[in-house]
């Protein structure tokens, strides 16, 4: 049967099944054949929060989004066009998500009474009218693949189990999609049992062959390559690629990275993978607790170490206090917060922006840090490299935000050619720098970083000792001296409100945008791709995103106060808008949202349409 | 490996230009002079050595050390001193801390640094009061202790730092007495020389909140029959005339104290400190009661068992010995690792 070959521009796939079924890895295999394809990537998994919730029941339900296209796209895609369901519950939790007219391809094994039921289904949706107005696909993925493994020497429970390797061939089969990659990626998983590669890849060949030969699947998609620039990419998570920043940090400092942290979602998996990395020099501790997680951190970092802790939320409320102590020994110190829905435990696995004002203002005393915000995964390596920056230069520490939506989405990454990196080399003070000549003086300043100098244990005639009492100037003794305390914390305040950070750039491709939006972090996706979309309906718009929030670049105000509008969407209830209100006099408008979900660029397209109608 | 080179150092390079701020009489001041005294027997430059300490009147002590030196914060410090020992192993680190400090705030930390055996050498300064704060009780306080913040006695009972310690599994557990120079200097010397977690109580007299806490410790007229001084390898018999001696009764699970004339000389145990089971430093611990009467000081446990330190750096070892590249050139493998594609300009 020859099939009818359509070109679509883009595609938005969520597969969506039970925690067991093996969404995240079919998600991922389906990426990575695209990105060998050429296409644009953006993804997004959406994990359970509990990490075996009864089979079959909606919190069982594991899903991950890809949004693929021919030109660069910003976001995971607002809404599928296509739904892979595993069972019942992956169709009744996804099923408010899909437009109508969107594809649907059900794994019908599973529509049995008991799991109709288990999610509250009394008939069956693929009977009644549930879907009417989609484009349901029925097959039967449990037995079929089954069926096709019949021959080889594996268990039922194996067989079955390769039915998410079916989902994948036929939907590989469905979107031209190259496979060699998945053929490769099944005898490496299975290396130690060969008659699993066999299973997983004959599973995988009876979904194509399917797509091929049934008369359901009539057209056959094609997406082209999106033009992207030249060069070597892998597809990455934003925890992946922080994780890789903090690396390149060492490296390009010649310091050891010292991470010293606590498990908590979503930042462990950059425990995870630090800890793999011992050959660079990396140590990883696993501390008792969040406060010996940073005060190893900050332990290391005096030893002369880049001192790294990596957290979420709750955690860095448990770090302030050593935050405040690393503003008063002014040395340099990573925080990063990857940060997820609260207040409290909140909702572990879902995003907010949640903590700058926690980043901004969230200590005892006037203790100001640095403080920047990755705007997409890949960025997370680049942020983690300016974080380190900031650290080692002006000895401070430095808070991180990314988020959940960053840490697990993953896109295309460029791969930097490592002398492009930062050079990161940092001196310690070797010699008394005391007009007599002998003489130490820890609090001496760098006229130009104000940075003190960093005299690690070990320098002869450098002895000295730091805390957390408040210091003389120069000498660093304790002092009481009101005028001395006085200078100090306005000192300390002007080292992070002159460290030199780029402007801030504004996209408004035809230079008349009267409103402009402001954002910072995660949500530069989103509000991108809906600034476009008005753009490309006449509507002018002006886009500025905020990498670097403390200190804010020089030309913030002066940019803010050239619109008309200033509109800060956020997935907070305004704590960028309250300070830029506050810092710059400049009315904002927010725009807020806190469901634990990334915005939309729909969403975000219609409430600033709005904006645009009322100037 | 040649002979170290003898540096010569005195008591007096290792005071600090800072004037000493405790309490006139405070015990603070004779343990900074012990270990004033005591350091240049380590022979270790003084580079080499960094105090770490929390908050309390004790954890100024880092101030006064003419070494490198950290006062952080209340409780932290066996954190931050282990983050810097674990990537400084050349460093010789010592934390000093109250009994507030180490066992009410820091409490979590310190059994950790002790389980780890990280390579610390920690100096509980224990006056059974919070100084700093001007005079709450604190967990080592005796039950029913009338202070500021417990008018009426506290309801709480006290933690035993020996006892707690050896839960922990400490590899090194001491104990002295401030006002015992030499056998401060002696019990500073063994966990000098332990490698690993030392963990050392030192009874402090805090003069203005507490006087006299130890007192029967001191006092000529009770202090032999209440100290049990522990030598290693020795028969534990204690009292003036040595009349008193410790044994294991069969079928209990601890020490008693016994007459020595009425106990058979096999009866009386001989100190051990290397017994791998905690429980017999345990027992020791378990001796006093809250008279003071019968104290153990001395070295309680001392065994071996790779430091945390050491085992990390040897798994960063490990992980190195075999990279040839640069390390420009590793990070360049790092980053194209897994699925790449290229695309052609
Ligand atoms: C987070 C925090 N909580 C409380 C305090 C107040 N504080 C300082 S020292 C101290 C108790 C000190 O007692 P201890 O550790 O026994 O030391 P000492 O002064 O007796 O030597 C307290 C409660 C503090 N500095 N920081
Ligand atoms: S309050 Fe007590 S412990 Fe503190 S310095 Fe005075 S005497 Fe020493
Ligand atoms: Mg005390």
């Amino acid at each position: 049967m020859t099939k009818q070959i359509r070109q679509l521009e883009r595609v938005v796939i969520r597969f969506a099944g039970d925690s067991g079924d093996g969404m995240q890895l079919t998600g991922d295999r389906f990426t990575s054949e695209t990105a060998q394809l050429g296409n644009d990537i953006s993804t997004l998994p959406n994990f359970p929060a509990e990490i075996r919730a009864p089979a079959g029941t909606l919190p069982g339900v594991s899903s991950f989004q890809v949004h693929f296209a021919d030109y660069d796209i910003l976001t995971p895609g607002d809404a599928p066009n296509v739904l892979v369901a595993m069972n019942p519950a992956a169709l009744k939790a996804n099923l408010t998500d899909l437009p109508r007219g969107a594809d649907i391809i059900v794994n019908t094994d599973e529509f049995t009474k008991r799991n109709l039921a288990k999610v509250g289904y009394a008939s069956s949706p693929l009977d009644d009218d549930t879907l009417a107005g989609y484009a349901v696909h029925p097959v039967a993925l449990t037995s079929m693949t089954i069926g096709a493994l019949a021959e080889l020497d594996v268990s039922k429970k194996d067989a079955e189990r390769a039915k998410n390797m079916f989902a994948l061939g036929l939907l590989s089969w469905m979107y031209s999609r190259p496979y060699e990659s998945t053929l490769r990626f099944l005898e490496r998983k299975f290396a130690k049992r060969p008659e699993l590669v066999a299973a997983n890849v004959a599973a995988f060949k009876a979904g194509w062959n399917f797509g091929e030969t049934t008369e359901d699947f009539a057209v056959r998609y094609e997406v082209k390559p999106a033009k992207m620039p030249p060069g070597t990419y892998r597809n990455i998570t934003g925890n992946a690629a922080l994780s890789l920043g903090l690396v390149a940090a060492g490296v390009r400092s010649g310091l050891p990275v010292f991470l010293g942290a606590y498990p908590i979602t979503p930042a462990s998996d950059i425990l995870h993978e630090l800890s793999k990395h011992k050959r660079f020099g990396v140590t990883t501790m696993q501390a008792e607790d969040e406060i010996a997680a940073i005060g190893a951190a900050l332990g290391a970092s005096y030893g002369g170490a880049l001192g790294v802790t990596t957290t979420s939320g709750p955690g860095v409320a448990l770090k302030g206090e050593t935050i405040s102590l690393a503003v008063a020994l002014e040395l340099p110190l990573v925080i990063v917060d990857v940060q997820r829905a609260g207040p409290s435990t909140g909702m572990p696995t879902k995003t907010e922006q949640a903590d700058l004002n926690m980043a901004l203002f969230g200590r005892h005393g006037e203790a100001p840090v640095a403080v920047i915000a990755p705007k997409s995964p890949s960025d997370c390596f680049h942020a983690a490299l300016e974080a380190a920056r900031i650290a080692l230069t002006y000895r401070t520490p430095v808070i991180l935000l990314s988020d959940n939506y960053v840490a697990n989405g993953s896109e295309p990454w460029l791969l930097p050619e490592v002398e492009s990196l930062p050079d990161l080399r940092v001196e310690f003070a070797t010699a008394p720098n005391g007009e007599d000549g002998t003489t130490f003086l820890p609090y001496l300043r760098d006229p130009q970083t104000l940075a003190r100098p960093w005299a690690v244990p070990g320098t002869p005639g450098l002895e000295h000792r730091i805390g957390g009492l408040e210091k003389a100037d120069k000498t660093g003794d304790i002092s009481y001296d009101p005028a001395n305390h006085d200078y100090m914390v306005r000192t300390r305040a002007a080292r992070i409100e002159t460290i030199p950070v780029p402007d801030i750039e504004v996209e408004d491709p035809d230079g008349d945008a009267r409103v402009l939006v402001l954002g910072w972090g995660s949500t530069y996706g989103p509000i991108g791709a809906a600034c476009r979309a008005l753009r490309q309906r006449g509507l002018p718009v002006a886009q500025a995103h905020l990498r670097h929030l403390a200190p804010m670049p020089a030309n913030l105000g002066a940019v803010l106060r050239s619109y008309e509008r200033v509109v800060i969407p956020e997935m907070n209830l305004g704590q960028l808008a309250h300070v830029i209100r506050g810092r710059y006099l400049v009315d904002a408008i927010g725009y807020n949202q806190v469901r634990g979900l990334p915005f939309t660029a729909a969403e975000l397209e219609t409430m600033l349409e709005e904006v645009l109608k009322n100037v | 490996m040649s002979e170290p080179v003898a540096l010569k150092l005195t008591a007096k390079d290792f005071k600090s230009d800072q004037e000493v701020r405790w309490c006139p009489g405070c015990g603070d001041y004779a343990i900074l002079a012990a270990v004033q005294q005591f350091m240049p027997e380590l022979n270790i430059p003084r580079e080499n050595i960094v105090f770490v300490s929390g908050i309390g009147c004790s954890s100024r002590f880092p101030y006064y050390m003419n070494t490198y030196g950290m006062h952080s914060i209340h409780g932290r410090a066996p954190a931050i001193a282990t983050g810097l020992s674990v990537s400084r192993p050349d460093l010789s680190v010592w934390v000093v801390t109250g009994d507030g400090d180490a066992l009410s705030i820091g409490g979590n930390h310190l059994i950790h640094a002790l389980r780890r055996n990280v390579n610390l050498k920690i100096l509980l300064f224990n006056n059974r009061i919070y100084g700093l704060t001007k005079g709450q009780y604190s967990p080592t306080s005796e039950v029913g202790k009338i202070t500021k913040s417990t008018p009426v006695g506290s309801a709480d009972a006290p933690f035993n730092p020996l006892s707690l310690a050896l839960g922990a599994e400490a590899t090194f557990v001491g104990r002295t007495i401030d006002s015992d120079r030499k056998h401060l200097q002696s019990v500073l010397r063994a966990a000098a020389e332990h490698s690993g977690s030392a963990f050392v109580e030192i009874y402090q007299n805090c003069n203005i909140f507490n006087d006299g806490a130890f007192e029967q410790l001191k006092e000529p007229g009770t202090r032999d029959d209440y100290l049990i001084r522990l030598e290693h390898g020795q028969p534990i018999t204690f009292g003036k005339d040595g009349q008193f001696c410790v044994v294991h009764p069969p079928g209990g699970f601890g020490l008693e104290v016994r007459e020595t004339a009425a106990t058979p000389a096999e009866e009386i145990v001989v100190h051990d400190a290397t017994v791998a089971d905690p429980a017999y430093a345990f027992a020791l611990s378990r001796l006093p009661g809250f008279d003071l009467r019968n104290t153990p000081i001395g070295v309680f446990r001392s065994v071996r068992r790779p430091s945390y330190d050491s085992v990390v750096q040897g798994q960063l070892a490990d992980a190195r010995a075999t990279v040839s590249e640069t390390p420009e050139q590793q990070l360049a493998g790092l980053l194209g690792s897994g699925d790449t594609w290229t695309i052609v300009g």
